[in-house]
């Protein structure tokens, strides 16, 4: 089941210790080993990759703005966990393990982080914008918010196909503040559209939190002005993530009809890899930090506790993870660049006439 | 050929391209019930029904988003933008995700779309509904922007903003709703092939002594302008822009290397306008063979007042473009008449 503690409402000072307790989950004995294990797995390929892009980052092997999903791992298996295969998937620019999870290769995702031509969008998106027409995860978007009204476009053209699939359509809290947000919530309510908006609240929009920001901080509550329901689920906790998302999407694939999800959990490190979060206080990290909030850490003792996870198979879990990350980072780096030739091959879809392929030196008319 | 109205061409083709292709669907503000604010929906959704003439809530930045998220699971949707002016609501999504998606993928998914919207001035609708901002969508390299003046031109443009794969902003012109002009017979059809070419510029009317450039209402405006100088035995070449981006240069530098001079009007505010690209174009192009200054018509640089007198001294028009001809034939030193 679902555990649905809250985050407290109010200023953190208000409202005291931000600490939020979690419920032991009674889950991971109804469950198969062998599932368990996979997503235990998955969880922690997600954080050695983000720790090797992050790595990488510094090294300046990959540039622009990068944002990781340190600490949301838990989340991230469990949302995609719920989904077919041919269900679609928005995000946010805080993509990489949704891209991962969603199917496609980590090489070609490491790839395009490094910007080369193997990248799943052939070194033209970066970090921000991850996308695979083959896996149907249709866009990391780089403005917040504006990955909604497509999702939402998404679903009105399967509705119109009247098709059974569903889209998820994930961003962060602070989004709910966007005006897309309410005009979309609307719309999806009113063409009656199969997606499931999932907030990922991290209490934190980029250093001003919930409290500061949503006059409702309860975000799944938000949907309610357009009669849409929502749940909250704790994001650290795999299998009530996987519970609720998956209840959420069949009933808005078998009702036709949009939900809400918030799924709340730290944010490890600062907003991007270069933010040191000086605004966060000492005791802020330590908890955003800690072992007890940490989803990967809290899974591996669970699974341990149970008998399902042991030293020898952690190892061996721990070594092919290694194996693999470095595998991507290999990849990366001996894919070439992307062909300076290629410049103008994806202005347009339909050439025309006239086009202008000029070089920033070139004269306008090339005798 | 027959004689109709640019509302009843562009009514009668989306109409067409809807029986043609059943992913076509039109999308927007009171098209459905209301027959479109301009009626060019007129009719649609009694044939169709709801699903492909979809009635959204007050919404642009929602339903133009939704639009896009559509064409990007391969549905051709035209949505219709009650005016330019309200495209500002929506401007994220048309300018960083309807023209980046194609791209910033790396040519993986097209976004096979039209919006449809009128831009204009002299309706007295004062000044947040009189603005011609098309300027801000031809400076983005992923979107193509058409702009027809004749009610031919409106539907073979339409026809092929539907049929192309990328986000086509198709402006429109209040004042250009009701006026005619020649069709052929058989525009209304679905199986029809004729189809502009979108990145084209076409020589409207021909002449020898000077280039009138214009588009969308001005370019029916300086065939006036034409015409009447024909009388004063002024030959003035009319180029139709047609489409602003991609933006066919060639065919205004070929005028003007004939005529030697040009003379750009525009609906839009002067500077930054769309007629100061053209007129750096002409000095890239041609300069060796212009013989005075290109001269620019352009809209004061107001916000558009209310009042109509107010409102007509700000437009340009027959008049004003006829004294910047004429002014610009003098410094020539050919003859005016």
């Amino acid at each position: 089941m679902a555990d649905t503690a809250k985050p407290k409402g109010g200023s953190a000072k208000a409202s005291g210790s931000r600490r939020r307790t979690r419920k032991e989950t009674s889950g991971v004995s109804n469950e198969k080993p062998e599932l368990l294990l996979d997503y235990y797995r998955r969880m922690l390929f997600i954080r050695r990759f983000e720790e090797r892009t992050s790595q990488a980052y510094t090294q300046a092997r990959i540039g622009g703005y990068c944002h990781l999903n340190l600490g949301e791992e838990a989340t991230v298996v469990g949302l995609m966990s719920a989904l077919r295969e041919t269900d679609y998937l928005y995000t946010n620019y805080r993509d990489h393990g949704y891209a991962i999870e969603k199917g496609m290769d980590p090489n070609r995702v490491m790839a395009e982080l490094y910007g080369r031509q193997d990248g799943v969008a052939r070194g033209w998106g970066g970090s921000m914008h991850m996308y695979d027409t083959e896996t149907r995860m249709l866009g990391g978007y780089g403005i917040v918010g504006g990955q909604l009204p497509l999702a939402a476009g998404a679903a009105l053209a399967v509705s119109y196909r009247d098709g059974d699939d569903v889209v998820m359509c994930q961003m962060g809290d602070g989004t709910t503040n966007v005006g897309a947000w309410h005009e979309t919530l609307n719309i999806a309510k009113l063409w009656n559209l199969p997606i499931v908006f999932v907030v990922i609240n991290n209490f934190t929009g980029m250093g001003t939190s919930v409290e500061e920001s949503s006059a409702e901080p309860d975000l799944y509550k938000r949907g309610s002005a357009f009669r849409i329901e929502g749940e909250r689920v704790d994001g650290r906790d795999v299998l009530a993530v996987r519970d609720t998302a998956t209840r959420l999407v069949e009933r808005a694939r078998k009702e036709q009809t949009p939900f809400i999800l918030e799924a709340w959990s730290y944010r490890m490190k600062g907003h991007s890899v270069v933010d040191p979060a000086k605004y966060r206080t000492q005791e802020e990290k330590d908890e955003a930090r800690s072992k007890e909030n940490d989803p990967v850490a809290i899974f591996e003792n669970e699974l341990t506790k149970a008998g399902v996870l042991d030293d020898k198979t952690r190892d061996e879990i721990a070594a092919s993870v290694k194996e693999r990350v470095a595998e991507a980072a290999d990849f990366a780096e001996n894919s070439p660049n992307p062909d300076v030739a290629s410049l103008f091959e994806y202005t347009y879809a339909t050439p025309v006439p006239n086009e202008s392929r000029r070089m920033p030196a070139d004269p306008v008319f090339a005798d | 050929m027959s004689v109709i109205t640019y509302r009843q061409a562009l009514r009668d083709t989306l109409r067409a391209e809807m029986v043609r292709d059943e992913n076509v669907y039109v999308i927007g503000e009171e098209i459905g019930l209301f027959e479109g604010s301009y009626k060019i929906t007129e009719g649609l959704l009694k044939e169709f029904g709801p699903k492909r003439v979809r009635d959204t809530p007050i919404a642009e930045e929602g339903f133009v988003g939704a639009a896009v998220g559509s064409a990007m699971l391969g549905l051709r949707p035209v949505v219709e933008l009650m005016t330019i002016n309200f495209s500002l609501l929506a401007i994220d999504q048309i300018i960083n995700h309807a023209a980046k998606i194609y791209g910033m993928f790396g040519g993986q998914t097209s976004v096979p779309m039209v919006i449809r919207t009128p831009g204009g001035g002299g309706q007295q609708l004062g000044a947040t509904h009189s603005q011609n901002i098309e300027l801000f969508y031809s400076f983005i390299p992923g979107l193509k922007v058409m702009a027809p003046s004749t009610p031919a031109e409106a539907s073979s443009m339409l026809r092929a903003a539907v049929r192309d794969d990328d986000p086509v902003l198709f402006l429109e012109n209040l004042g250009l709703y009701n006026s005619k002009g020649e069709v052929p017979d058989d525009y209304a059809e679905p199986e029809n092939d004729n189809v502009a070419t979108i990145g084209r510029a076409g020589v409207a009317r021909e002449g020898s002594d000077i280039t009138l450039i214009g588009y969308s209402r001005m370019a029916s405006v300086a065939t006036q302008v034409a015409e009447k100088l024909a009388e004063e035995d002024i030959s003035v070449e009319v180029v139709d822009l047609r489409s602003l981006r991609p933006l066919d240069r060639q065919t205004f530098v070929d005028s003007v290397k004939k005529t030697g001079s040009a003379v750009i009007c525009e609906d839009d505010w002067l500077t930054y306008g769309i007629g100061a690209e053209i007129a750096a174009s002409i000095q890239e192009g041609a300069f060796d063979y212009l013989d005075a200054p290109v001269r620019r018509v352009a809209m004061a640089e107001v916000p558009m007042p209310y009042a109509k007198p107010l409102e007509t001294a700000a437009l340009p028009g027959v008049e004003s473009i006829s004294t910047a001809i004429k002014e610009t034939l003098s410094a020539v030193g050919k003859r005016v008449g």
